[in-house]
């Protein structure tokens, strides 16, 4: 069987090949048939992909100890479910789940655009074919899945595997690198539309129109897949943090930021005509950024507390980023004059200029990230010597960018196109900024002193209440022509303009999250060892230790600390943070208790027994204020995403120009 | 051409601002690497910076304090130790125990013990677990390819 799968791979791989050499013979010497073939060898990579990791899995499941991979990465006891998971929680099996969700994403390509675009097509099917080849000679040649254990010859069989490491048998762990890959890998598909275009020279905006969806749904998995992250960080890994700044969480940040640009710097071309060049940067910065991410967290080239092994596979990554930037921007830069802007910036208060901003401070904080993770690579090549730089770095750059991104995320959507007066900037924004001011004032007598807090809060209350007033006016006017009531009318005006309503629905799920980052201004916590019966307190609760229980399980061996919570004298809860020792990895983990509530969770992570007097327990106990609304923003946020993939029920005009797409930009748009 | 000019002044006044807090957090977090070895050389020099020390977790060194978490590390293949007083407040990983890898940020104190503020702290051999006890080393064979 594993004979199969290696086999597949490399057949795979081959096929990659014919479907690089077919698609540019086909297009080249205009040959229909050609091209029809190696769309078809699109579809039989998908399928031996598939085959390959159907017998991974398969080993994985019925723990045929026999593969390195199943004896590394699963053990008996494990339940079903980390059995699965353990497919991407290692080296060979991640990589393995990359070029199967890419052979799936140009699968479904290939057949989507089987009758569009013949010009075009056979170019994002070679863009499409050469990334998956690159996988490939990864899954073929360097990791391979299907290595097996030489058992016989000098190794007794394997009798139970390592198991998954621990920290990784979670439930948001075992969704979390499948999401951020379904984001990552997405990417390819508009990059290799964007790719076409350039090298068939279109002249409209076609590549933007057709890849508009799956941009906006990889860019909701990668949203899910970083936050899911930050949900297991903060749940699992027991340091009371969602956010640490390091560099594997660094590389999946740096393609969302571009990505983010993009998605609003397209509406500039769409509507305007302009940034042609900009978005082709973006789109190209985005994928290759995505590359990037999966070299930084497979080549172990910057040290990470959750880097996987240091590897060889780093010279690959390097060899194709930097082939493929080359490529990249001969292109671009050859095909400028296709590229030309079609309307050009008029005033500094319009909306052309919000996107500007928007656009830019997005990629100063890309800039800013990156460079502080690379910086002791780019310090020992100029310097010699390593220098790191940490949290401290990140967060004073970030968070000022975070908040001009806020204000923008109110101004921006409201200000008119080409250019917009004083007289109506007042009318769109006096109250807002005046609830916004209001509530500064008042949390200020209130006792709030952290000023980037203030200014947080007051910005989410203004961003917030300009997206209301924008709900607000839209379904009165409705309700008063047809009689519904303001909620059937909020929802009809959704409809109407799926679009705009949904990003404005996108835009407070942001606002909710920029409350919950901002409580992290007021955390509290404190460590304490205390015996049985004894009690500490922290903020407003009074928690008091009332037993300490141990047991077994198959997978592991646990301790336990009951400690009941009161405030006021009222008892609020009864809490038990527990210590695991897995017993096929002998890791130890702390499984955390955490009382979520809106205003504030209560964490309590059981450290161990005390060395000294084993009868105390060392109890680390944290508040953590707001943090539950960046949960609650992410489900707006993607509710606000599902929204904008609904079509609308009144069609857009500029829509009309897509396919066409070379004059007739400045149609009437409704908005 | 006058709203390109204040464009270019907008776009200048950004970018200047970020550079300056850029240079602030730099400066403020740097952290230099170095081996256990090297901070013993560079002797009352180490006292006011930052650094970023990795080494094994002595087996058996590890003394919880209070607070305080006191530890050994050592390089590989080397002899020289490094006492290390955790004083930072965020729990230790739970991947910090005896012989993992462990990067201790802090400063060097006079008195010849280093004071972290942060642990990082890899298992052996970080996500990757090694084969332990199981008769399976090294020795795998290459692929059935």
């Amino acid at each position: 069987m594993e004979n199969l799968g290696a086999l597949a791979l490399l057949l795979a791989f081959c096929l990659s090949l014919y479907a690089i050499a077919g698609s540019a013979a086909g297009a080249l010497k205009k040959n229909p048939f050609l091209v029809v073939s190696a769309q078809r060898a699109i579809y039989a990579i998908w399928i031996l992909i598939t085959l390959a990791s159907s017998i991974l899995v398969y080993a994985l499941l019925t723990g045929d100890m026999r593969f390195a991979y199943v004896a590394a990465h699963t053990n008996h006891a494990m339940p079903d479910v980390y059995k699965f998971s353990a497919w991407w929680g290692g080296q060979e099996g991640s990589l393995l789940l990359w070029s199967w969700l890419l052979s799936t994403y140009a699968a479904i390509v290939a057949w989507q655009n089987r009758k569009r675009f013949r010009e075009m097509m056979p170019w994002v099917l070679i863009t499409l074919a050469a990334t998956q080849c690159f996988f490939l000679i990864l899954n073929v040649f360097v990791e391979s899945p299907f290595q097996m254990l030489a058992v016989g010859k000098g190794i007794t069989a394997v009798q139970d595997g390592q198991g998954l490491n621990p920290l990784l048998q979670y439930w948001t762990m075992a969704i979390h690198p499948p999401m951020l890959y379904l984001g990552y890998v997405g990417f390819v598909v508009p990059f290799a539309f964007a790719m076409g275009s350039l090298i068939t020279r279109q002249p409209g905006d076609a590549w933007i129109h057709v890849t508009r969806r799956w941009t906006i749904v990889t860019w909701l998995f990668q949203t899910t897949g970083v936050l899911l992250g930050a949900g297991w960080a903060y749940a699992v890994l027991g340091w009371g943090g969602y956010w640490g700044w390091d560099p594997v969480e660094n590389a999946s940040l740096l393609p969302w930021i571009t990505a983010t640009a993009f998605l609003h710097s397209v509406m500039m071309q769409e509507k305007k005509g302009m940034m042609k060049v900009w978005n082709m940067v973006l789109i190209a910065s985005t994928f290759f950024l995505c590359i990037f991410g999966t070299f930084l967290t497979r080549s172990g080239i910057v040290s990470s507390v959750h880097a996987f092994g240091v590897s060889s596979i780093g010279t690959y990554f390097v060899a194709f980023i930097a082939v493929g930037l080359a490529i990249t921007a001969y292109l671009i830069l050859d095909r400028l004059p296709y590229l030309k802007t079609e309307a050009h910036l008029e005033s500094v208060l319009s909306r052309e200029s919000s996107f500007l901003f928007n656009n830019l401070i997005l990629l100063a904080s890309c800039f800013a990230v990156l460079w502080g993770t690379l910086f002791p690579v780019i310090t020992e090549a100029v310097m010699g010597e390593k220098v790191s730089v940490g949290a401290p770095f990140f967060n004073k750059v970030n968070i000022p960018i975070g908040l001009f991104l806020m204000f923008l995320t109110g101004v921006g959507p409201l200000i008119a196109w080409r250019r917009s007066s004083f007289e109506s900037l007042k009318r769109s924004f006096f109250w807002p900024a005046v609830a916004g001011l209001v509530l500064m004032a008042g949390l200020l007598i209130g006792g709030v002193r952290h000023p980037y807090a203030l200014l947080s809060f007051g910005l989410c209350l203004f961003v917030a209440w300009t997206i209301a007033a924008e709900f607000y006016k839209g379904s009165r006017a409705i309700a008063a022509r047809t009689g519904q009531n303001l909620v059937l009318a909020a929802v009809d005006l959704t409809h109407r303009n799926t679009r705009r309503y949904g990003g404005y629905i996108v835009h407070m799920g942001i606002v909710f999250m920029f409350i919950g980052f901002t409580g992290a201004a007021f955390n509290k916590d404190t460590t304490v060892e205390r015996k049985v019966g004894e009690s500490f307190e922290l903020g407003k609760y009074t928690l008091t230790v009332k037993e300490v229980l141990d047991g077994d399980t198959t997978n592991y061996a646990w301790q336990r600390a009951v400690i009941d919570v009161t405030s006021n004298g009222s008892p609020v809860a009864t809490m038990s943070p527990e210590r695991r020792v897995y017993k096929a990895s002998r890791q130890p983990t702390s499984q955390v208790h955490i009382r979520r509530r809106l205003n504030e969770d209560l964490y309590l992570n059981f450290a161990s027994m005390s060395q000294d007097s084993p009868d105390k327990a060392i109890i680390q106990a944290y508040i953590f204020p707001l943090v539950s609304w960046i949960w609650i923003g992410f489900w707006v946020l993607l509710m606000g995403t599902v929204v904008c993939l609904i079509p609308p029920k009144v069609k857009l005009a500029y829509a009309k120009t897509q396919v066409v797409g070379v004059v007739g930009k400045h149609a009437p748009v409704e908005n | 051409m006058k709203t390109y000019g204040k464009f270019a002044v907008l776009v200048v006044v950004i970018v200047g601002c970020l550079l300056w807090l850029a240079v602030g957090g730099i400066s403020e977090s740097k952290t230099y690497y170095k081996t256990i070895d090297e901070i013993s050389q560079m002797g009352p020099d180490a006292y006011g910076q930052r650094v970023r020390v990795t080494g094994d977790v002595v087996a058996g060194s590890i003394k919880r304090n209070g607070k305080e978490v006191a530890f050994t590390i050592a390089e590989q293949g080397k002899d020289r130790k490094l006492n290390v007083i955790y004083t930072g407040t965020e729990p230790l990983p739970d991947t910090f125990r005896d012989a993992a890898q462990a990067m201790a940020d802090g400063r060097m104190q006079p008195n010849g013990v280093f004071h972290a503020s942060s642990i990082a702290a890899k298992c052996p051999s970080k996500y990757e677990a090694k084969p332990t006890g199981t008769p399976v080393q090294q020795p795998l064979n290459k692929a059935s390819l």
